[in-house]
């Protein structure tokens, strides 16, 4: 029967070849706006750590002075060096890092393979999880152990692409780095290795490339290598030495992974009760405000996804809306004068349920041409987004998954609108047709 | 006006198709209200001027492989050999500059010991004569003198720095010392020293700007000499010689023994520009939204409007036989076009203010001006008159025997 249904809908498209065009066509425009704006937003706001997201969180502190408090306000998301060591030593959670990033000048030695001019890279200071908390892949070698971040050890991790770039991508396990005056022994080379967002720092760009360069917190610290990203700073007065361990100023990123999502209110409670202590101290002049948020409500919370893109979501949303209004007034025009033609088919036994099946196809199969077409217009708004220079524009990309939904969109939202012409149709009684 | 009648009984007897179009020409209206409004914003961001000659103007900045003990010392060196340079006017060394990615802010307070600052104001430091390499335009007072400007890593470095004299954007101006002559005026920075206004910039944009509202304008100049870690020179020269002379300006800060590294450099005019490249593609994206949403509506108020003609060949050929002129049949389908496109309009209209009123809460947007609704209304007017005409034309050119012969 569907089939017999199919072939109708083509000969009756065909019987109206302007009128199907201009329903494929819009349909496929309305698709096309509104898959390459989905694709662009599901890729920017896509889980950077499949699998553990739910588990590793953010820790956020309310240290700052009481002056500017605002009743229900959110906290800094950054934290001081004194709480952020406080809670690293307290070890309360399965894992937990500091960190920062920052910006080095690597000096490659003569005789590896990138014996070149100096240059700038980017650098991650941290404490040990970092690499086992967020799942990070090693090609050659591992991280550091706490032991290295109290021995404050020269060792440096380096990213895939800086490896090729300074080693021409060999193991360089065990060999030596220059940079900032001081040499480091490379301990491990990380695999291919990219979150987007770049979750952990947001600061340093949201949808950036993975740092470069990853090393112990307290030898940056100890050296005083140059750091990126926010700094706040509160008290009375300028500080010159914002990174001294009792610096009013907020400038480290606090994670942990806990073993599973029922941990977090125990944690939380756990950093109230620190807060609390801090307060009773004298040194947080304001109530425990702590905040403790996993990954993907982080992201949310922070509003990762650039407004532009949330904004062309909506509008191409809109224009979808606007063509199936379009292509249900066009269906129902098609179907009323195809009435005589209900009424013969009604008079020869075809039910109610049947006239309702046929029209529905029909617009199925409208939708079905209009994915197609649509498909086509989305690829090509994906490759311009892809080829711009919008943020985290590099990493949208068509896929499976977006394919899918292509498809899905078009023929559900086709059917959608042929509910009513249809629905029409199928009222359509047979004597009154018959009769003229 | 004696034909709403008819027009309205024959309406009545095609509700859900009248709706459907009410409701797309609704539709659209809200969106493209909206979309254009967004245009516009956007459009008055692209052309917010920076205040400094964006097209005499290049930029260069360095880093020297960790620390520079010598900072200052070479920053001069640099500068000399950067003036040698032929073509450059003037070269000075900045903290920050508009559209780059380093921005220093700190708050701004009128009377000392103030609580909560005033606003937030961006802080650019340049040395005597930076004011005039950037292209600035003094409009009251003067320069800094010699005697002014201190040491970059001194100030960072002090915990109580005393900043004597600083040069405040007009617009700044404007919101502090509104009717007051700002130059003798005192501010107060990062402690309660007081520092004294000497000088007044015609415009001064801050480095990142965002919706073009007087929060871009709120910048100072503070006489604090910056060092090349950390700094930017800035050189001025003719357009045509930008190239070259950033080339040559390229070799000469490569001088020294290979200890230090190029960071970024060009044409600041180049800088401006990608700074808003995704503001211009937003605007194109816009554009051709709106376009085709009106180019899918003209073509459903076609469709629907030939539908009709073809559905009504008996009514018209009745009143054509009864004496109806072609003119009538026109105006008929015209007016009938008029009424739907009118209440589309009224229901988008009151769609449009509510769209505006969600894009506020979510975006800085500023209310959707009054204008847009009589314009709005014409365009989609226009538009519905334009979609209706074909069908219209061929409805009342139905010869009447033609028409009446389905009449059994």
């Amino acid at each position: 029967m569907f089939l017999y249904y199919f072939d109708l809908a083509l000969r009756s498209l065909r019987s109206a070849r302007g009128l199907t065009a201009l329903m494929v066509l819009t349909i496929a425009m309305g698709i096309g706006a509104s898959m390459t704006t989905l694709t662009t937003f599901r890729a920017l706001s896509g889980d950077p750590l499949p699998g553990r997201s739910a588990n590793v969180m953010r820790v956020e502190l309310d240290a700052r002075e009481k002056a500017t408090f605002v009743p229900g306000g959110e906290p800094d998301d950054q934290l001081t060096r004194f709480d952020a060591e406080a809670l690293l030593r307290d070890k309360r959670a399965l894992r937990q890092a500091v960190m920062v990033g920052g910006g080095v000048s690597v000096e490659p030695a003569a005789g590896t393979p990138g014996a070149l001019k100096p240059f700038t890279s980017s650098i991650r200071y941290t404490t040990a999880d970092f690499f086992p908390m967020f799942g990070v892949p090693f090609r050659y070698g591992q991280g550091w152990s706490a032991a290295d971040d109290a021995d404050k050890a020269d060792v440096v991790v380096l990213s895939k692409e800086l490896n090729e770039r300074v080693f021409g991508g060999a193991n360089s396990v065990g060999r030596t780095l220059r940079f900032d005056n001081a040499d480091y022994r490379v301990i491990g080379v990380l695999d291919a290795w990219q979150p987007v967002p770049y979750f952990f720092d947001l600061n340093v760009g949201r949808y950036r490339k993975t740092e470069g360069l990853f090393m112990p917190l307290s030898v940056a610290i100890d050296r005083n290598l140059s750091q990126n990203g926010s700094v706040s700073c509160w008290g009375d007065g300028p500080t010159p030495n914002i990174r001294a361990l009792d610096a009013p100023c907020s400038w480290l990123q606090y994670w942990v992974e806990l073993r599973s999502p029922a941990d977090k209110q125990p944690y939380l409670d756990y950093l109230t009760q620190y807060s609390a202590q801090q307060h009773a101290a004298g040194r947080f002049q304001r109530e425990p405000n702590p905040r403790l948020r996993p990954v993907m409500e982080w992201l949310a919370v922070q509003q990762v996804v650039p407004s532009d893109v949330r904004l062309q979501l909506w509008l191409a949303f809109g224009f979808l809306a606007v063509c199936l209004v379009n292509t249900v007034g066009l269906l129902l025009a098609k179907c009323l004068r195809r009435a005589p033609e209900i009424g013969v088919r009604r008079a020869l036994g075809a039910s109610k349920r049947e006239i309702f099946a046929q029209f529905l196809v029909e617009a199925g199969t409208i939708g079905l041409a209009g994915g197609a077409l649509g498909l086509a217009f989305a690829w090509g708004g994906v490759w311009v987004v892809h080829s711009g220079t919008g943020s985290g524009a590099q990493w949208v990309q068509m896929d499976g998954a977006a394919l899918v939904t292509t498809f899905v969109l078009a023929i559900g939202a086709t059917l959608l609108a042929g509910l009513l012409p249809a629905w029409r149709a199928c009222e359509v009684s047979p004597a009154s047709q018959l009769k003229a | 006006m004696m034909q709403l009648r008819p027009i309205l009984s024959t309406l009545s007897r095609h509700k859900t198709a009248a709706l459907l179009i009410v409701l797309e020409i609704a539709l659209t209206c809200a969106i493209v209200c909206n979309a254009v409004f967004l245009i516009v914003n956007r459009i008055e961001r692209l052309h917010l001027p920076s205040g400094l000659a964006d097209d005499e103007l290049v930029y260069l900045s360095i880093s020297s492989i960790g620390r520079d003990p010598e900072g200052p010392a070479n920053t001069l060196i640099d500068l000399a050999a950067l003036r040698a340079i032929p073509g450059v006017r003037s070269a000075a060394i900045v903290n920050e500059i508009p559209y780059g990615r380093q921005s220093d802010n700190t708050g701004l307070n009128v009377a000392a010991g103030q609580k909560a600052p005033t606003f937030d104001v961006s802080l650019y430091r340049v040395d005597v004569g930076g004011i005039d390499t950037l292209g600035l335009h003094l409009v009251a007072g003067r320069d800094f003198k010699p005697d002014e400007v201190m040491d970059g890593r001194e100030f960072d470095h002090s915990s109580d720095p005393r900043i004597p004299s600083v040069i405040i954007a007009r617009d700044v101006a404007d919101e502090v010392f509104p009717g007051r002559d700002p130059v003798g005026q005192v501010i107060y920075l990062f402690n309660d020293h007081p520092t004294r206004v000497i000088g007044v910039v015609e415009r001064l944009i801050r480095p990142q700007p965002g919706n073009a509202d007087r929060k871009d304008l709120r910048s100072i100049i503070l006489p604090i000499r910056q060092t090349f870690n950390g700094g930017v020179y800035m050189l001025r020269t003719d357009p045509q010689r930008r190239d070259a002379v950033l080339q040559a300006a390229q070799k000469a800060l490569d001088r020294k023994d290979g200890r230090r590294v190029a960071q970024e450099q060009g044409r600041f005019s180049d800088l401006r520009q990608d700074f808003y490249r995704s503001d211009v593609a937003m605007v194109w994206l816009l554009a051709g939204v709106c376009v085709a949403l009106l180019v899918v509506t003209a073509f459903g108020i076609v469709g629907l409007a030939s539908f009709w003609v073809q559905q009504r060949t008996k009514m018209i050929g009745t009143r054509r036989a009864l004496g109806a002129t072609r003119g009538q049949i026109l105006r008929y389908f015209q007016t009938e076009n008029l009424l739907l496109t009118s209440a589309g309009i009224a229901i988008g209209m009151l769609g449009a203010f509510a769209i505006n009123q969600w894009l506020m809460t979510q975006y800085e947007l500023p209310r959707l001006p009054a204008l847009y609704l009589p314009l709005g209304a014409l365009a989609l007017w226009s538009l519905g008159q334009i979609a209706v005409l074909a069908p219209a034309r061929r409805a009342a050119a139905l010869p009447p025997a033609h028409a009446m012969r389905g009449l059994a």
